[in-house]
């Protein structure tokens, strides 16, 4: 009897234990698995992902490259900030893209990604991204998919509202956030309102070869100029800019900048501007600022001060700017496919603003205007708004659009991704974000033709989501599926730095340009060798320059002699390969920098400042072959008095 | 008599549980709060529920103009000198007076216990309320009125992201019950005094 009892007993708890599983089975269902949101992303080995998503690093300073809709990460281009694993900014040839008029600047906060257009379609030939600290523009090759030109943006300071292009890629565009005295100067610094500018930077870029020179500096109000747009379509030739702080406040700004009831969006046509700059219009003003180019030929930046900047007074151009009334600090600015929408996201307003091109031009027309703000007209709210959407969410910020008559904004607060409809401003669907959501990106979002298959949500703040890494935890990036009329929740996936914003696009625009190789016979690095024979050591006073190659899998040279304390050793190395994804490293024992990580057919330059007598080795630090192992050299350093004729050799014994 | 007298003294010994337990607990649940935002009122201090609580709570209610829930208030004296006098009332009715008193004790503490109660709605409707004209955020209700952000009194509600859950905690559990003892206390002596009559 009491066995049977026991018996009983270990069945009631097996099946309990059964019942449990089944359970846990079926709450797995409900998940990824039940919805297909794991399918939905899975991309199998060897397959490529649909989308480039250009993300940017934010405070990291970088661009990194993912795939969607996978989230996998394939390259982080630096950009702004110093890079040792690339050697960027820390090797001979690209220190010079981190020049600016304040001298080296190794870092800066990333911003605003947008890629090249040509009539109204992302093109990717460019990406654009801004750093917003000690304002810069950065251009990166799609071929490449390296950082080629940055030009400082003078008179600018919190570089934010940037790096926006219009449809043709006439211009990037880069807005000032700070307003700061025009030109620089001594002064108290409550003197600010009505004595600080905000300049808005038309930056021009050659159609062939993407070069950057700014065209004009329109100098504004000394407002806060937050994001901005270009218009599309029947609003190309326009560019809307949203400001706050109209207060003109200088001290506790997230008090004293959040009194106005309504701020502006600046409309701002900048194909009158370009005319009345074309036929001789603005004034040449002195400034400082670093153009810096790198040349694939010579694989080597150069930095070019520039001495002049053409700025241009509103006032003297009429008809070039107006100002939209918008609710309470208005911060993205994004117009819709068409060009006819504005909506000015005021993030501290309960509802969503969105202004009619059409009832703008109209206003202009007929000179609705309510008032001016330092001689520039103020156009009647009511005079050119479309909608509102009525209370959808906490703290707007970003909006962007599928092109199929929907629009999907952020919300900070209520940390959401709310999608609604153009037109009828009602909202449609709402998914959470986790959490606190800034950006959002559609591929070719910011252009006539978005692709309108995802969503990307880029978070602040990430908490409990992932296995915790200490005080410091990643933020985030999370795909919806927006092809139905639900948003669905596919991936949350970590990313590089703050993910501020993004650019994306079909990689088969893209992946079909890019490079395999450099080519050695286009090498034209002033320090290059193209054969093993052109191997040699030079020494210039206490300068020395190895002209050095490396192919797998060895060095030549290998063996140098004759370097002495106090000398200066160039270590100009070219990579012979000419195989696709065979790049060779190299560093010494001792370097003061960064290791060097060279691709086929590149040459770079690392300096060593040896400081002890003694034989010191060198190796390729990137695994290329099987016998990687082998591939490193020695140095012989003699004391500074010593007599040693400089030599060299490889396989000699 | 006596029965009813170690009911009355437990009683008012009890709510003496006022110090060791808080008294009241007011959370606020938001999506980025995944462990939600607490504070446990005591009748002589606002505690953190998890550490460093009512300084994010702060900092988050400063956006829409709100004070900072303050350090000290006055009832933080009034409150333990209340309970501490009506305890030892207690005890010595308790001890030595009629069972009648016991009814007394009770109706006293009720009392004391709602000005308590509408002493912290008078708080509550101020701290959400009475807020900075120069607040970075202000919200208007439906009907045009600035929106007030103060917590429920009891129960839960929805104030902009936020949830907010105000429920009593173990003190007032503590106080309650001392005082149903009271009042059983008087019943039984009455109970016990019409028997012996």
């Amino acid at each position: 009897m009491k066995k049977q009892l026991n018996i009983m007993l270990s069945l009631i708890f097996l099946v309990g234990l059964v019942s449990c599983n089944n359970s846990d089975a079926s709450k797995k269902n409900k998940g990824a698995l039940g919805t297909n949101a794991a399918e939905k992303v899975y991309v199998a080995p060897g397959e490529y992902d649909e989308y480039y998503a250009f993300i940017s690093g934010g405070f990291s300073g970088q661009l990194s490259v993912y795939g969607l809709p996978s989230g996998r990460l394939f390259k982080v281009i630096p950009v702004f900030s110093q890079d040792a694993e690339k050697a960027w900014g820390y090797n001979e040839e690209t220190k010079p893209m981190l020049n600016t008029s304040h001298g080296f600047v190794p870092w800066d906060d990333s911003h605003h990604p947008d890629i090249s257009q040509t009539n109204g379609v992302v093109d990717g030939r460019w990406v654009f991204i801004n750093g917003n600290n000690t304002p810069r523009i950065a251009k990166i090759d799609l071929t490449t998919f390296e950082t080629t030109e940055i030009i400082e943006v003078p008179n600018s300071a919190g570089n934010h509202s940037s790096s926006f292009v219009t449809e043709n890629t006439e211009y990037v565009v880069a807005g000032t956030r700070f307003s700061i005295p025009v030109p620089q100067r001594d002064m108290p610094i409550n003197e600010y309102k009505g004595n600080f500018k905000g300049a808005l930077s038309f930056i021009s870029v050659d159609p062939e070869d993407g070069g950057m020179d700014i065209k004009f500096q329109l100098l504004m109000p000394g407002f806060d100029y937050d994001l901005s747009h270009p218009g599309r379509g029947k609003s190309h030739g326009w560019f809307f800019f949203t400001t706050y702080n109209t207060e003109e406040a200088n001290t506790l700004l997230e008090v004293n900048a959040s009194q106005n009831d309504k701020d502006f969006i600046a409309a701002v046509n900048w194909k009158i501007i370009e005319e009345y700059v074309n036929n001789g219009g603005g004034t040449k003003m002195p400034a400082n600022y670093a153009h810096n180019v790198y040349d694939e030929e010579t694989h080597t930046a150069t930095s070019t001060m520039k001495k002049e900047v053409l700025v241009v007074d509103p006032l003297k151009v009429p008809g070039a700017v107006y100002f939209l009334p918008t609710p309470k600090s208005p911060h993205g600015c994004d117009v819709d496919p068409s060009g006819e929408y504005i909506v000015g996201n005021g993030k501290l307003s309960a509802n969503l603003t969105i202004h009619s091109f059409t009832k703008m031009l109209d206003a202009i027309e007929n000179k609705k205007f309510d008032g001016e703000a330092y001689g520039i007209p103020i156009l009647k709210f009511e005079d050119v708004l479309a909608g509102v959407v009525e209370q959808p969410g906490l703290g707007p910020l970003h909006t962007e659009f599928d092109g199929k008559g929907n629009a999907y904004t952020t919300f900070f607060i209520s940390s959401e991704v709310v999608k609604w409809k153009l037109g009828t401003w009602e909202v449609v669907d709402r998914q959470p974000c986790y959490y606190s959501v800034g950006h959002l990106m559609i591929p070719g979002g910011n252009s006539r033709e978005p692709f309108g298959d995802y969503v990307l949500a880029m978070n602040k703040i990430t908490k409990d989501r992932y296995l915790p890494t200490g005080p410091e935890v990643t933020q985030s990036a999370q795909l919806y599926d927006i092809r139905g009329d639900k948003m669905e929740l596919l991936l949350d996936f970590p990313t590089i730095g703050e993910p501020h914003y993004a650019a994306g696009i079909k990689a088969d625009i893209i992946m079909k340009n890019s490079k395999k190789i450099y080519k050695l016979e286009e090498n034209k690095h002033k320090y290059a060798i193209t054969t093993e024979a052109g191997a040699k050591v030079v020494r210039n006073g206490n300068e020395v320059h190895i002209y050095m190659s490396m192919i797998r899998s060895h060095f030549n040279p290998d063996n140098i002699e004759g370097v002495k304390v106090g000398d200066k050793v160039y270590f100009h190395v070219t990579n012979l390969e000419q195989d696709y994804d065979v790049p060779h490293g190299i560093s010494i024992i001792g370097a003061n920098t960064s290791e060097l990580l060279i691709m086929p057919g590149q040459t770079e330059t690392f300096v060593w400042e040896p400081k002890q007598v003694g034989v010191w080795p060198f190796y390729c630090t990137d695994f290329c072959s099987a016998l990687h192992q082998e591939m490193q050299g020695y140095v012989r350093v003699s004391p500074a008095s010593s007599s040693i004729e400089l030599s060299w050799s490889l396989g000699e014994d | 008599m006596k029965n009813s007298r170690i009911i009355m003294t437990l009683g008012a010994l009890l709510i003496l549980g006022l110090f060791v337990f808080p008294l009241w607990n007011i959370t606020l649940e938001a999506p980025q709060y995944p462990i939600p935002l607490g504070m446990d009122i005591y009748i002589y201090d606002f505690a953190d529920k998890n550490p460093h609580d009512i300084k994010n709570i702060n900092l988050m209610n400063h956006y829409v103009g709100m004070k900072y829930i303050p350090e000290n208030i006055p009832e933080f004296k009034i409150f333990p000198a209340v309970i501490l006098v009506m305890s030892l009332l207690g005890i010595i009715l308790g001890l030595k007076a009629n069972y009648k008193w016991f009814l007394g004790w009770f109706l006293l503490m009720a009392l004391l216990a709602a000005a308590g109660i509408y002493d912290f709605y008078l708080w509550g409707h101020d701290y959400g309320h009475n807020l900075d004209p120069k607040a970075i955020m202000k919200f208007t209700n439906p009907d045009g009125s600035v929106m007030g952000f103060q917590p429920p009194l009891f129960g839960s509600k929805d104030i902009l992201n936020f949830r907010a859950h105000s429920y009593p905690q173990l003190g007032a559990y503590f106080l309650a019950f001392g005082m149903v003892l009271s009042a059983v206390a008087f019943f039984v002596g009455r109970r016990a005094s019409k028997s012996k009559t």
